[in-house]
């Protein structure tokens, strides 16, 4: 009764409004202003690919650079899905980022880390999985990766990851001391465009033990620390670039000594909706493995 | 540590090695002035057939925008013309141009060189040089 109170009131203001609105015909419709906001304005590869976290980036550094397609009239959306394939153990990541007005990134992304043959030896059980939900946002700061081309200015940006993995037992069981964190980061990307040369340093503060599937802080280390993200890329045509990453990790577990990861990748842009990514990724020591070296395959799409 | 000062030798030896090497040959790579003039004329015919911007020009006199697109870029190639037409700023003032355009405006002109054989490296160099009058052609 009282929703229909205020309701006709309302009603009544829309149809008195309704020639107002009509007389501004030449004014495109609300759904075509909407659908204009995807401008895919950007040019292409500068939204770069989604790294593993979800984030804008490569495939293990985050980048400094807003995801997807949107200007800074427009908005991009895109959507991504990740796997690595490593001796022991493999990872699936699917997520969702949305860029706006290429000064604001907002990601989310759903991590399944499986164990395999690991889980079972660790009493665990064949195939036990952890999982992990990370949250993120990036805010560009200053520079553009591509218009500041006549001064050392890199675009800079400074972001979060809060990550939430689910299994608080277990890593309170191997000497982890939390299951929920947050990174912090600040990235700096510059595109030597007279060099075809894409360079990115970041540095992260961070408690998390192998990205945070095995959680937060640990028995032998239970603070931040920073770490180096850096990766550097050549662009061989306006669709395809080759490039290698490295980046540093804490070894907060006194149960494995963690390592740092690199790798070596290719990135392929079919154009501005779709995105593929392969890489020779090393992740060195994950809990009772050495070696964990494999293939990384990641798929974004876009609007 | 020996890792990293490895890795960073690596990114200082890729970044400075071409720009060492960049000692201003763009104007011949590009062909020289009759270069130039195909990659205008080319570029100048997708930015009309674009529709993403060709309504921009409608008012445009497409004859004088080329000839004077001509010199503009030989001149920021490092050739020996002087660019005698309006600066950045004003010749685009009230145009109200945003990064999507700025943007179509390059894809047009890589699409144009791409048309041409232009290598993508020496389509790049031009670029770079072109990249930073965004901050006087765009103001929207």
């Amino acid at each position: 009764m009282r929703s229909t109170l205020f309701g006709l009131p309302l009603a009544a203001g829309l149809l008195f409004c309704a020639p107002v609105f009509a007389q501004d015909a030449p004014q495109p419709s609300l759904w075509r202003r909407g659908a204009d906001l995807f401008d895919q304005g950007k040019l292409l590869a500068t939204g770069g690919v989604s790294q593993v976290e979800g984030a804008g980036g490569g495939g293990l550094a985050n980048w400094a650079l807003i995801s997807g397609y949107g200007t800074d009239n427009g908005i991009g959306l895109n959507g991504h899905y990740t796997y690595v394939g490593l001796p022991d153990y493999h990872l699936h990541t699917m997520g969702v980022a949305v860029g706006l007005f290429d000064r604001l990134e907002l990601s989310y992304a759903w991590q399944e880390f499986n164990t395999r043959s690991v889980g079972a030896a660790l009493g665990l059980g064949q195939g036990y999985t952890f999982h992990q939900n990370i949250f993120g946002a990036k805010l560009k700061l200053v520079g553009d990766i591509v218009y500041d081309q006549d001064s050392w200015m890199p675009q800079i940006s400074i972001g979060l990851q809060h990550k939430e993995n689910d299994r608080g037992a277990v890593i309170a069981f191997v000497g982890g001391k939390g299951s929920v964190g947050t990174d912090f980061y600040l990235a700096a990307s510059k595109l030597f465009l007279a060099q075809s040369v894409l360079a990115n340093v970041t540095l992260r503060e961070t408690k998390a033990n192998q990205f945070g599937i095995l959680g937060f802080g640990g028995d032998k280390y239970d603070d931040y620390s920073t770490q180096v993200e850096t990766s550097l890329a050549y662009l061989f045509s306006k669709d395809f670039a080759l490039g290698a990453e490295f980046r540093t990790k804490p070894s907060n577990l006194s149960i494995a000594k963690e390592q740092n990861g690199w790798d070596i990748f290719a990135a392929y842009f079919l154009n501005k909706n779709l995105s593929l990514t392969a890489a020779y990724v090393d992740l060195g020591n994950i809990v009772i493995r050495n070696h964990q070296r494999g293939a990384y395959v990641s798929l974004q799409a876009g609007l | 540590m020996k890792q990293m000062l490895r890795i960073c030798a690596f990114a200082g030896t890729l970044a400075i090695a071409p720009a060492v090497a960049d000692e201003d040959t763009l104007f011949a790579d590009l062909g020289g002035q009759k270069g130039i003039d195909r990659i205008v004329e080319k570029s100048v015919d997708n930015y009309l057939a674009d529709p993403r911007i060709g309504a921009i020009f409608d008012e445009s006199n497409i004859e004088r925008i080329r000839a004077q697109l001509k010199d503009h870029f030989c001149m920021v190639a490092g050739g020996p013309c002087k660019y005698a037409g309006h600066s950045m700023s004003d010749a685009h003032r009230g145009l109200h141009l945003t990064n999507a355009n700025f943007n179509a405006l390059v894809e047009d002109l890589q699409s144009a060189m791409d048309f041409l054989g232009v290598p993508f490296i020496t389509q790049n160099r031009l670029l770079a040089r072109l990249a930073p009058m965004q901050h006087d052609v765009v103001t929207r």
